[in-house]
């Protein structure tokens, strides 16, 4: 990341993912409906008790494991009897916006929850799984080809820390998952079911190999 | 969309007689440049800002015409000269006529 984007990402008044965190604040206090809580009248207020949530996702939550959006949706089918927001909308990137900027600064916890361990091996796999027609995995640029140029950029060490981000290309909020979709489709390969657990299984085992590193969301991204 | 559109201004609050001052102003906008499709084919509908107005205690001191070719969320930065103490008052206009107005107080010693 360059020096301008940094400064970008780390000055709210310049950081556009800034709009998504006012729409999400307009929501958390916002009753869904008449009969249904405001988010803040279960979780009170965010800046506080929203510290440090979004550093442990993903998180077996009840048996399934969860992302802090599948946690939003969860959240919105079961306490205020909404039906859940679609991926990539507006509404859901703009609530998890809010949740993660809250843990920014702080550091991203491993998850050792016992019942996920099978889900980070899958994750773990995945990333070396070469897939595609490309015939690429995650490792052979992430491990073993960070710091090398791709297409005139550095190839980074895939550290999921800032998401959601705000990307240039994208000119929009975007989640970790597109960024991945983003990814099997430059090495051509199929993607999964948009609710497979596999997306799941690699976005924890990014995040455990992650462990440690400060979130910076939301991150600002050519 | 919400109407009207979330917009961040930073102007520094207080400045000296004949100080160049540095404004930002950005707005939350698609910049829909109406060329693109949907995944159904259909053509989404042109949605731009066309117009940023800038006046200091009404008079006009920046103006910006903004075309399909803005990237979304547009953040315009300029310089003008602290003169007086007053109000900076930010102005939007999209393509559907609709406006939208921030503000900023300055004081000028």
């Amino acid at each position: 990341m360059s020096l301008q984007t940094k400064a970008m990402q780390d000055d709210p008044t310049l950081n556009p993912a800034t709009f998504w965190i006012m729409d999400g604040e307009s929501m958390w206090t916002q009753k869904p409906s008449p009969q249904s809580p405001a988010c803040s009248e279960c979780h009170g207020q965010v800046n506080t008790n929203m510290k440090g949530v979004s550093a442990t996702f993903p998180k077996s939550v009840k048996t399934r494991l969860l992302n802090l959006d599948g946690q939003i949706n969860q959240c919105r089918t079961t306490q205020q009897q909404q039906p859940a927001w679609p991926l990539e909308s507006k509404s859901l990137l703009s609530m998890s916006v809010l949740i993660a900027n809250q843990s920014k600064g702080m550091p991203i916890v491993a998850n050792q929850q016992p019942e996920t361990q099978a889900a980070l091996k899958a994750g773990e796999a995945l990333f070396k799984q070469r897939m595609g027609h490309v015939n690429l995995s995650c490792a052979q640029c992430h491990d073993e080809r960070y710091g090398m140029r791709l297409a005139g950029s550095t190839i980074p060490q895939a550290h999921p820390t800032a998401y959601p981000i705000y990307r240039l290309e994208w000119q929009t909020v975007g989640s970790l998952q597109r960024r991945l979709r983003n990814c099997m489709n430059a090495v051509r390969a199929q993607l999964f079911e948009p609710d497979a657990q596999e997306w799941l299984q690699l976005e924890l085992y990014l995040m455990w190999r992650a462990r440690g590193m400060l979130v910076e969301s939301p991150g600002v991204r050519p | 969309m919400t109407r009207p559109l979330r917009t961040i201004v930073t102007a520094p609050p207080q400045a000296k007689r004949g100080q160049v001052i540095t404004v930002r102003a950005s707005a939350q906008h698609p910049m829909e440049n109406g060329f693109r499709h949907n995944e159904r084919g259909q053509r989404i509908e042109r949605d731009i800002l066309t117009d940023f107005i800038c006046l200091y205690n009404g008079i006009e001191v920046f103006r910006a015409k903004l075309h399909t070719g803005i990237a979304a969320n547009p953040l315009i930065e300029f310089n003008t000269l602290a003169v007086e103490s007053g109000e900076l008052s930010f102005e939007w206009r999209d393509s559907g006529g609709l406006s939208t107005i921030a503000k900023a107080r300055i004081e000028v010693i």
